[in-house]
């Protein structure tokens, strides 16, 4: 799978609490979660965002609360996937659970309205603007076969 | 190449002799959890993926503490969604609703429903409190959630882990939060990311229950997977009285790898507040000029307790709440809400100007029930201070102790218990 998209750039430690306040979880509809995302941090977010465009940031991004509203906003806003230096470990989960491409590899060089293409097969992330690339590990291959199969629940067959 | 009792625990429950770190396990799940902001979207998810019934009608929990007694028509329609799922699934028993609910994770050790050797997934980032029961437990996504639901199993990563060694004893006024406030100084909100922390030496048998409860609660402040401590008498006795099940004890190998070893001595913690905007921004009142605040919160999983409250109440009784701040205390449970009542101390936080709400997690996450203005400081005995946590986004939080805050709610600013 290739994609190739904008950076929109985050710095470290960007929480559940920014992404999608919990003023506005008394509801699981994505477009309304979508709508607000990123809200208390950027507010800038929703109205320039477009479908493909990569969200970039530093350490620990997800950290906080288990909400899988947050991924689920990010995805459902436009983002074809989110690269950051390392995830909270719910966001990470939660992310590969509702089928958020994340990759996790150095992203100090990159900046905001960076072109990038990231090739997740070879584990490659191009830097068109800057014209550099950066190796990342692919998923394991049981985390793979998530993905592969559209989702956690997917995998599993439904159960009984 | 020895275990660590995390690990040992997720051998146990995938049935394997040995699991290393980094292995990713297909692992038994003795317990579900699940509450109203995070339960609608795995019961939707559950139905979608042509799931029809739960795997054990005994096994899975839902807990509606997060914006109950409801604060609106949304959340009204989601509670009543849980309630008839849980109906419909055959464990309405199950399903904690008003007058008997309390934030979950103040309930489930409290009905004897975690014992030490069990391994717990809910979907909510504080379901690592029950590493005090010596538990393995982790928060989880939605889907998470559903999934275990339907087949008792969860993914997961076996973490390698760090040790904290701890000896000594708790000065005067300090407390468990001091402890983990004083860790997150140390190590910061990513110091433990993906890893277990694992409590062990002598100084674990000085820590109250209530204490290390506060303190495993907020392992996920460090990033950690989990956090946990090892069984002895005090865990057995908790457990004893709360429950007929039999605890099964796991001891960490004495060769057992970590990745970091970091002696921390009791008797050296002082009391510490969490600066905005993050746990790790802890200060010793040594650091912290005057600080004038509005709002004050006892309550929580961390800090809602009856410990919590009886240490709040012998602050304030017989003192008044400054002039201009608000002071919202909520015990936990209902439980602790009859015992605190039995004990007065609900009459000493009433007549120190306090106001004294039913169970919820309410304004811990600016849900409900204390919400902040733009430019308002509470000190609160929770454990997250993010941006906008608890209101306004221009608003400020200060994690404390049950004892700063209820000496800073008679002081009018932040200040120390003396
Ligand atoms: S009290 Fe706060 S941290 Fe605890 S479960 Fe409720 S919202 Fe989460």
């Amino acid at each position: 799978m290739n994609i190739k998209g904008t950076v929109i750039k985050y710095g470290d430690n960007v929480d559940t609490d920014v992404i999608i306040p919990a003023r506005y979880l008394n509801t699981s509809d994505e477009k309304e979660l979508a709508a607000h995302c990123m809200e208390d941090l950027d507010r800038t977010f929703v109205t320039r965002v477009r479908p493909g465009d990569i969200m970039v940031a530093g350490t620990n991004f997800g950290c906080g609360s288990s909400r899988e509203h947050a991924p689920l906003a990010i995805k459902t806003s436009g983002i074809a996937c989110v690269a950051a230096k390392s995830f909270a470990r719910i966001f990470y989960r939660n992310a590969i659970n509702i089928g958020l491409p994340i990759i996790e590899c150095d992203t100090d060089a990159i900046d905001e309205g960076d072109t990038l293409e990231i090739d997740f097969d070879k584990g490659e992330l191009h830097n068109l603007t800057k014209n550099t690339t950066a190796k990342f590990a692919p998923f394991p291959p049981f985390l793979q076969d998530i993905i592969k199969a559209g989702g956690l629940l997917k995998s599993i067959g439904g159960g009984k | 190449m020895g275990m660590t009792m995390t690990q040992k625990i997720l051998a146990a429950h995938c049935g394997e002799k040995h699991v290393e770190a980094g292995q990713i396990i297909l692992a038994d799940v003795d317990l579900v959890l699940g509450n109203d902001i995070t339960t609608p979207v795995a019961i939707n998810e559950f139905n979608k993926a042509g799931c029809t019934g739960v795997y054990d009608q005994n096994k899975v929990v839902f807990v509606m503490d997060h914006f109950t007694p409801n604060k609106d028509i949304k959340a009204a329609e989601q509670c009543k969604q849980m309630r008839d799922f849980a109906r419909e699934k055959g464990f309405a028993h199950h399903c904690f609703d008003v007058g008997e609910v309390g934030v979950e994770h103040a309930l489930l050790p409290e009905r004897g429903m975690v014992i030490p050797g069990d391994l717990v997934i809910g979907a909510d980032s504080h379901t690592c409190t029950y590493g005090a029961l010596s538990a393995f437990s982790t928060g989880v996504g939605s889907t998470d959630m559903a999934a275990a639901m339907a087949t008792g199993k969860v993914w997961l990563k076996v973490p390698s882990a760090i040790k904290f060694n701890l000896t000594g004893k708790l000065n005067k006024h300090v407390y468990g939060k001091d402890v983990i406030l004083h860790i997150l100084g140390m190590i910061g909100v990513d110091g433990a990311l993906y890893k277990s922390m694992e409590f062990a030496g002598e100084g674990v048998s000085a820590l109250s229950m209530s204490d290390r409860l506060c303190i495993a609660n907020m392992a996920i402040e460090c990033g950690a997977k989990n956090g946990i401590f090892p069984v002895d008498e005090k865990t057995l006795e908790y457990v004893y009285a709360r429950t007929k099940r039999t605890p099964v004890v796991y001891k960490a190998d004495p060769d057992a790898v970590y990745e970091r070893v970091i002696d921390i001595d009791l008797s050296a913690v002082r009391q510490t507040v969490a600066f905005p905007h993050l746990p790790e921004n802890a200060r010793t009142f040594d650091e912290i000029p005057d600080i004038p605040i509005d709002q004050v919160v006892i309550g929580s999983c961390t800090n809602g307790r009856l410990e919590d409250l009886i240490i709040a109440a012998d602050i304030l009784r017989g003192k008044k709440v400054a002039k201009g701040v608000r002071c919202i205390v909520i015990p936990a449970t209902q439980k602790i809400y009859l015992e605190a009542m039995e004990m007065g101390l609900l009459k000493d936080f009433v007549e120190a100007g306090c106001a004294v709400s039913t169970p919820t997690c309410g304004p811990c996450l600016g849900g409900h029930m204390g919400v902040l203005a733009k430019g308002e400081r509470c000190v609160a005995t929770t454990n997250r201070n993010f941006v906008g946590r608890m209101g306004h986004p221009e608003s400020e939080v200060y994690l404390a102790s049950p004892a700063v805050a209820a000496a800073s709610a008679i002081a009018g600013k932040i200040a120390p218990a003396e």
